[in-house]
């Protein structure tokens, strides 16, 4: 091909016949890796939200079996406003709930994000929260992912003394004095993740409210 | 056979990708806070390189000069994406940790700088030989900085405790810096400085000479 000197590599003809053979092969290339992987990648992708389930209700042991410990916690349906029913996880000892915990999604900044909020039997006291799927921006708001920043909600209130979701994450650092009455529903927020930090708090607010599990957590209170 | 030998050695100290071409810094600061996404993004790398390298060669009689480029970039592109999938598929924890770093090999300069200058001009086998050494020479600065941060920055190395941290009950007090992205660019410039007091002829000449000026000489 080369050594043939009349051909000319930047024809008209030759541009578009790489330019369609290299994007069909490539193309090709792409999807068949995609479609052979995808069952194994689902799979990951259950196992680790199972484990996500796990770890946000402290459940997770290092190198445990994560399928015979998800077998330990029972899961139940609960019916929201709009008729759908979703699946939670309950945490028993005997007939007594140790855990209640739901799943949250809902817009971040980039993606939706999905998690799990972990709650005391009272429906109110938070014990954990953790996301399995999320698209935020990496170095800024996948600092929801740090343990450091999950532990501030540990014993946070979801909701005020009339019942209305309360919690929230706010811009910079929720004020740690006697003088802040709402530090119990305050997180600190993450800096340069303010949107995320909006997200979140929108979406833990819708899950905990009227449209989504605010009258199931009413018969626990 | 020389001329292979020189592909071969030259990139791993000499002609470095990484502490002479300045090149592929960005994920060397961010993947190497320990040593298992490190070893991982390594592979990723080197396979990527040495395969769009051998491709890019394969058909380089027959790119268009004008689309050279976008040519280039959707092979790399595609070798990419189905790292990430392999990835997805087989390391998913590690996977989750490098995120976008993996994705982000399509915009290292060392593929895209390789695949211009060399692929472009050289046959397959070399091309192929080429990207393997260049991927190499990343790695080599990409574990040695891994092993660094993770040793002194967690007592750990892939995971197992080497120095026992003082929460722990051990005598090695945490260095949280070196688990910040800064420290690697404090050790890589380090291994940049070792490196050319050791290799004289790595040092650049100055592109200018600070020399004094009199009040006597402007007048």
């Amino acid at each position: 091909m080369s050594d043939n000197k009349s051909f000319d590599r930047d024809s008209i003809s030759n541009t578009l016949t790489i330019a369609i053979g290299l994007s069909l092969i490539c193309s090709v290339l792409v999807a068949s890796a995609a479609i052979v992987l995808k069952p194994k990648q689902l799979k990951n992708q259950e196992e680790y939200r199972q484990r996500i389930i796990l770890e946000v209700a402290g459940l997770m042991e290092p190198e445990g079996d994560i399928a015979a410990l998800f077998a330990t916690i029972q899961p139940d349906a609960v019916e929201i406003a709009n008729g759908e029913s979703v699946e939670i996880y309950l945490e028993k000892s005997g007939d007594s709930i140790k855990q209640i915990i739901l799943p949250i999604s809902g817009p971040g900044l980039w993606s939706t994000m999905r998690g799990y909020l972990a709650l005391a039997p009272d429906g109110n006291t938070v014990k954990g929260i953790r996301f399995y799927e999320h698209a935020e921006t990496p170095g800024l708001g996948d600092q929801i992912d740090k343990a450091d920043w999950r532990n501030l909600w540990v014993g946070k209130q979801l909701y005020g003394d009339d019942s209305t979701p309360r919690i929230e994450v706010v811009r910079g650092f929720a004020l740690r004095d006697s003088t802040n009455a709402n530090l119990q529903y305050q997180i600190d927020g993450l800096s340069g993740a303010t949107l995320t930090g909006n997200g979140v708090t929108k979406l833990v607010q819708h899950w905990i409210g009227p449209e989504g599990f605010g009258p199931y957590l009413e018969t626990y209170r | 056979m020389s001329e292979m030998r020189k592909v071969v050695i030259d990139p791993l100290i000499d002609n470095n990708p990484v502490t002479l071409q300045m090149l592929g810094i960005c994920s060397a600061l961010a993947v190497t806070t320990s040593l298992l996404p490190a070893l991982l993004m390594c592979v990723a790398l080197t396979c990527v390189t040495a395969l769009a390298c051998a491709a890019i060669s394969l058909i380089r009689h027959r790119i268009p000069n004008n689309i050279r480029i976008i040519v280039h970039m959707t092979i790399i592109a595609s070798l990419v994406i189905l790292t990430d999938q392999l990835l997805r598929a087989y390391a998913f924890e590690t996977s989750k940790q490098l995120s976008v770093f993996v994705g982000l090999i399509i915009t290292n300069c060392i593929v895209l700088g390789r695949a211009e200058a060399f692929a472009m001009k050289n046959p397959v086998g070399l091309s192929f030989l080429d990207g393997l050494s260049n991927g190499l020479g990343y790695s080599l600065i990409l574990i040695a900085v891994a092993t660094l941060r993770e040793l002194f920055g967690a007592g750990t190395l892939l995971g197992y405790s080497i120095l026992p941290l003082t929460q722990d009950g051990g005598w090695y007090p945490a260095n949280g810096m070196m688990l910040l992205p800064p420290s690697a660019f404090f050790i890589i410039g380090l291994l940049i400085w070792a490196i050319r007091s050791w290799r004289k002829q790595q040092v650049e000449q100055a592109e200018y000479q600070i020399h004094e000026v009199h009040r006597t000489d402007v007048y």
